[in-house]
C-alpha cells in the first residue's frame, strides 16, 4: 500500500510539473490557436492544414508568434471532451473543432473563450448555435453542408431555360431528405421548381429517371448514396432524351455527369482561417454569421454536354477547374 | 495539466467509475465476461438525452436510462442461459444489436442537449461554478453507487451472487438459483454502465452513436488498475478501487494530452496513454517482485 501511494504521489507530481511548463510557454506574447479533431482522416487533417495555412499566410507563423496546438481525440468522443478541458483550461485566444462531436465537446466546456468550428454539417441541429444568421455567444464557424443555391445557380447559368429540376433521391437516406428539404427552400426564389423521382434501391434508379422525361428540363443528383452508386442509369436517360444531368460531387463527372460544383476540406480551412484571423483582430463570434463553403471548384464533361444537347459556355468554361473532354 | 484539464479528468473519470463498478460486477463477481458495455453506454446517452429533448424531466429520463440498461444486460443474460450462447458471444450479439437499437431511438446519429435543462440545472443557483458543480455531482454519484454496490454484495442474496462467480456448482448445491442471480448481476451492471452514458450526455451536451467506441477497454483497465494500486482487501475498498482505478486512468489520458513537450504527437495519444497506465501497473508491484526473486533465489529455486 505504501508503494502504491508513492506511485499515485509520483504520478501528481509529474501532472503537477508538467502545469509549469504550460505556463511558462504562455507567457510569451504568442497567439495562441489550439485545434482539435475527433480522428485522423484525410478530409478532417487537409481542413486543420487549411488553417494553419491561412494563418501563416497573413503573418503567423507557428513556433514565432503563433502557438498552435492540434489534438486529436483518435475516434473516441470521451476523449474529445477530455480534450475539450484541457484547451479550455490553457486559455487560447480561439479554439478550432473540427467534427460535429468535437465542437460539441468544446462548446459544453467554455462559455468565454472564441470558438470558431469547422467541417460541422448542421450546426443548428447540433445545437452548436441557435441561430446561423445571428449566433450570439462565443461561437461561430463554417458548415460543410452542400452548397445548393450555388449548384442551382449552376444549373441556371449553364442551362437557363431550365425550370423544372428532377431530383432523384432516395427516400430512406436521412441525408437526402434534409437536402430535398434544402432544395425546395431554395428552389422557390429562383424561379426553379423541383420534381422527385423516388428510389428506394440502385435498381430502382433507372425507373425513377424514367419518370422524370418530360416532366423536368434538368436532372440534379444529390449527394445520394443509392442514386450516386447507380449514376450511369440517370446518365443514359439524359442522354437518350437530351435532359442535363447535374451532379453534387465532382466524382462523377468522370462518370458521366455534365457538370458539378464542388469542394476541398482544405479550402473549407482556409476560409475557417479567415474567421479565426477576424477574431484575432476583435470581432465576437457572435456577430460573425456561421458561413457555408465559399469557394467551390467547378468539374466540367464536355462530351458528356454534347450528348445531352448542351453547349457549355465560354464564360463557365474558363472558370472550371477540370474539364473532361 | 491546468485546472480545468484536470478537474475534467477527475470528473470523466468518476464518470467511467460506473463503468468500472459495472465490469467490476460481470467480470469479478459474476466471472461473466460481459461486452454489452460498449452498447449499454452509449444506450444510457441516447435515452437520456432523447427524452430530456422531447421534454421529459432530467431525472425522470436518467431512471429511464437505467432501467434500459438493465434491460440490456436481461437480454445478454437471456442469450446465455436460456439459449445457451457463450457468454462472450452472447454479449457482443447484443452489443451490435445496440448499434441500430441507439440509432433508432436518437432518430439520428448525434443528439445534442447543451442548451436543455441537464440534472445539472438543479445546481445552477448555488453560486458555484459549472467546473466545480461537475466533479462534485459525479463523485455524489459515484460514491453512492460504490455505497450501494458493497452494501449488496455483504447482503444475503449479494453473497449468493458472489458464489456463482466463484463456483456456480456448489452456490446451486447450497441452494442458490444461479440464473436468477446472473439476470440480477448482469441487470444491475449494464444499469450502472447506463447511468454513466446517460451522465457523460448531460455533462458533455451529446448523445453519439460512436460514444461506446472502446467502453469496455476503459472499464476493465479502470478494474485492474484499481485492484493492483488500492488492493481488494475487502468489497468496499474493491469496489471503491474500481472508481479510483478509472480516476488514475483518465489522468493518465490528461497526462498523455500534455506530453507534447517530449516531442510526442497527437497521433501517439493512445500510445502514451498505454505506457502510463503500464507504468502506474508496474511501479508499485516492482518492489515485492524484487524482494520474491530474491528470495527464491536464495533457496535455488527459479522465480515463479
Amino acid at each position: 500500500m505504501v508503494s502504491s501511494l508513492r506511485a499515485i504521489m509520483g504520478c501528481a507530481a509529474l501532472a503537477f510539473g508538467s502545469t509549469g511548463l504550460v505556463v511558462s510557454a504562455a507567457a510569451q506574447e504568442k497567439v495562441f490557436v489550439a485545434v482539435t479533431a475527433i480522428v485522423e482522416h484525410p478530409a478532417l487533417d487537409a481542413a486543420r492544414d487549411g488553417v494553419r495555412d491561412e494563418l501563416k499566410a497573413n503573418g503567423y507563423e507557428p513556433g514565432k508568434n503563433l502557438r498552435f496546438e492540434y489534438e486529436s481525440a483518435q475516434g473516441n468522443p470521451t476523449t474529445a471532451a477530455q480534450i475539450a478541458r484541457k484547451l479550455v483550461g490553457e486559455g487560447p485566444n480561439v479554439i478550432v473543432p473540427i467534427s460535429t462531436p468535437s465542437a460539441q465537446a468544446v462548446v459544453a466546456a467554455t462559455k468565454d473563450i472564441p470558438v470558431i468550428f469547422t467541417a460541422v454539417t448542421d450546426p443548428v441541429g447540433a445545437k452548436l448555435v441557435t441561430d446561423a444568421k445571428k449566433p450570439g455567444g462565443n461561437v461561430s464557424g463554417v458548415s460543410d453542408l452542400s452548397p445548393i443555391r450555388k449548384h442551382l445557380e449552376l444549373i441556371q447559368q449553364i442551362t437557363p431555360n431550365a425550370k423544372r429540376i428532377g431530383v432523384p433521391h432516395n427516400p430512406g437516406e436521412a441525408n437526402s431528405l434534409s437536402l430535398l428539404k434544402l432544395l425546395k427552400q431554395e428552389a422557390g426564389p429562383l424561379g426553379l421548381q423541383i420534381v422527385e423521382a423516388p428510389a428506394t434501391r440502385s435498381s430502382d434508379v433507372l425507373s425513377a429517371a424514367q419518370s422524370l422525361i418530360g416532366k423536368a428540363d434538368a436532372i440534379y443528383i444529390p449527394t445520394d448514396n443509392t442514386i450516386v452508386s447507380a449514376l450511369e442509369a440517370v446518365v443514359r436517360v439524359g442522354t437518350e432524351n437530351k435532359i442535363p444531368v447535374y451532379a453534387a460531387d465532382t466524382d462523377s463527372v468522370p462518370r458521366g455527369a455534365m457538370a458539378a460544383l464542388g469542394f476541398n476540406y482544405y479550402d473549407v480551412g482556409r476560409q475557417t482561417g479567415k474567421m479565426v484571423l477576424r477574431v484575432l483582430k476583435g470581432e465576437k463570434p457572435g456577430d460573425i454569421p456561421v458561413e457555408g463553403v465559399e469557394i467551390t471548384e467547378l468539374h466540367l464533361n464536355v462530351s458528356a454536354a454534347e450528348k445531352m444537347g448542351v453547349t457549355i459556355p465560354e464564360a463557365v468554361l474558363a472558370t472550371a477547374k477540370n474539364v473532361v473532354k | 495539466m491546468n485546472l480545468v484539464a484536470f478537474l475534467g479528468a477527475i470528473e470523466i473519470g468518476l464518470v467511467f467509475g460506473l463503468v468500472g463498478l459495472g465490469v467490476f460486477l460481470s467480470f469479478r463477481v459474476l466471472d461473466f465476461p460481459d461486452l454489452t458495455v460498449d452498447g449499454s453506454f452509449p444506450l444510457g446517452a441516447a435515452l437520456s438525452a432523447s427524452l430530456i429533448v422531447s421534454g421529459w424531466d432530467p431525472y425522470t429520463a436518467t431512471g429511464a436510462a437505467i432501467i434500459g440498461g438493465c434491460f440490456a444486460g436481461l437480454v445478454t443474460a437471456f442469450l446465455n442461459i436460456r439459449f445457451g450462447i457463450l457468454h462472450l458471444l452472447a454479449s457482443i450479439l447484443t452489443m451490435i444489436a445496440l448499434y441500430s437499437i441507439n440509432l433508432r431511438i436518437m432518430g439520428r446519429p448525434n443528439v445534442a442537449i447543451i442548451s436543455e435543462p441537464t440534472i445539472l440545472s438543479s445546481f445552477d443557483g448555488l453560486g458555484l461554478a459549472m467546473l466545480y458543480v461537475k466533479p462534485i455531482v459525479a463523485g455524489i454519484v459515484a460514491i453512492a453507487a460504490i455505497l450501494l454496490v458493497a452494501r449488496f454484495l455483504a447482503s444475503e442474496y449479494g453473497l449468493a451472487m458472489r458464489a456463482t462467480g466463484v463456483n456456480p456448482r456448489m452456490a446451486r448445491a447450497q441452494g442458490v438459483d444461479t440464473r436468477h442471480t446472473t439476470y440480477l448481476g448482469m441487470a444491475l451492471s449494464n444499469g450502472l454502465v447506463a447511468l454513466a452514458g446517460a451522465l457523460f450526455a448531460q455533462m458533455n451536451g451529446f448523445a453519439d452513436v460512436t460514444l461506446g467506441t472502446g467502453t469496455i477497454v476503459v472499464g476493465l483497465a479502470a478494474v485492474i488498475v484499481g485492484e493492483a494500486l488500492f488492493g481488494t482487501r475487502s468489497v468496499l475498498v474493491w469496489a471503491a478501487a474500481c472508481v479510483a482505478g478509472s480516476v488514475v486512468y483518465r489522468l493518465a489520458v490528461a497526462l498523455a494530452l500534455n506530453s507534447d513537450f517530449l516531442g510526442l504527437q497527437a497521433s501517439d495519444l493512445n500510445l502514451v496513454t498505454a505506457i502510463l497506465v503500464t507504468v502506474a501497473l508496474v511501479l508499485p508491484g516492482a518492489r515485492s517482485n524484487l524482494k520474491s526473486m530474491f528470495a527464491s533465489a536464495r533457496w535455488g529455486r527459479a522465480p515463479s
